[in-house]
């Protein structure tokens, strides 16, 4: 009863997040929709036994990344309202369609399949001990390639902000 | 009532579709990148979801390179627009036709 208590109440506010940042002209109140999305993600994770992967849902992407989202919106400026008129011809209307069509194909699936497996006895306890313990055997290798990505990323970050200079520079 | 995976994979699906329609719907750069986000979430939490159902840790670990990912994107994207802001000081994806042939 419990958990159906905090689905219905963390789904509305996931949802009503996610539409926020579709629906509202403002990048600020859609990114802090989608903030309020993330940190109710993080409340299900909890829910499915998730701690160490709701703990880095909370810092990660409701801390790091929205803030850095929040950022550049500041930076590139809020206080032109963006147009939310639509240039392409029929762009909207196809573009709901394709959606609502998306949603029911889903469901329609999804209703007729959702998980073949049986329920298992004893849901996981993802803590930080069993989920190390996995990621430092089973998926070393993945993990040793993304301290390469995390390093190829903000190389590349950096080394953007550089030609830009540079060649602003140059031209100047 | 009890609350199975299945609600969790409804809700996931109806997260990840208004991602994608943010993504066909909206013309500002920065928008359309959080609606890639919210899409990336809603996979997350359909991982979560079956993992718990099977009992296996897989799925958690999965979700774990998927941030790992994301948030590696989001630092390259993010300087990209930037970039392209401070040429062209304007977000909206309309106005980038440089390439038009």
């Amino acid at each position: 009863m419990a958990e159906l208590v905090i689905f219905v109440l963390f789904g509305v506010i996931a949802i009503a997040g996610a539409l926020t940042m579709v629906l509202h002209p403002n990048p600020v109140y859609g990114a802090l929709g989608l903030m309020a999305t993330m940190l109710s993600i993080a409340v299900f994770y909890v829910v499915n036994s998730g701690h160490f992967i709701a703990a880095v849902q909370v810092v990660v992407y409701a801390g790091a990344v929205m803030t850095l989202f929040l950022f550049v919106i500041m930076m590139i400026g809020v206080d032109r309202a963006e147009s939310l008129e639509e240039r392409l011809p029929l762009q909207r209307q196809l573009a709901i369609g394709l959606g609502v069509v998306f949603l029911i194909l889903i469901g329609l699936i999804g209703g007729n399949a959702w998980i073949t497996a049986p329920e298992a006895a004893a849901a996981p306890n993802g803590t930080v001990e069993n989920i190390a313990d996995l990621l430092f055997t089973d998926w070393l290798l993945p993990f040793e390639v993304t301290t390469l990505l995390l390093i190829i990323a903000s190389v590349g970050a950096v080394a953007l902000a550089q030609f830009d200079a540079r060649r602003r520079g140059g031209e100047e | 009532m009890d609350v199975t995976a299945g609600w969790y994979l409804a809700l996931g699906a109806v997260l990840f579709v208004i991602g994608a329609s943010g993504m066909l719907l909206r013309r500002n750069a920065l928008v359309m990148f959080m609606s890639i986000e919210l899409m990336l979430n809603a996979v997350n939490l359909t991982f979560v979801a079956i993992g718990r159902h099977t009992g296996d840790l897989n799925g958690q670990v999965a979700v774990f390179f998927v941030m790992v990912v994301a948030a590696a994107e989001v630092v390259v994207g993010l300087a990209i627009m930037i970039a392209v802001f401070r040429r062209r000081s304007s977000a909206s994806v309309d106005d980038l036709a440089v390439l038009n042939g």
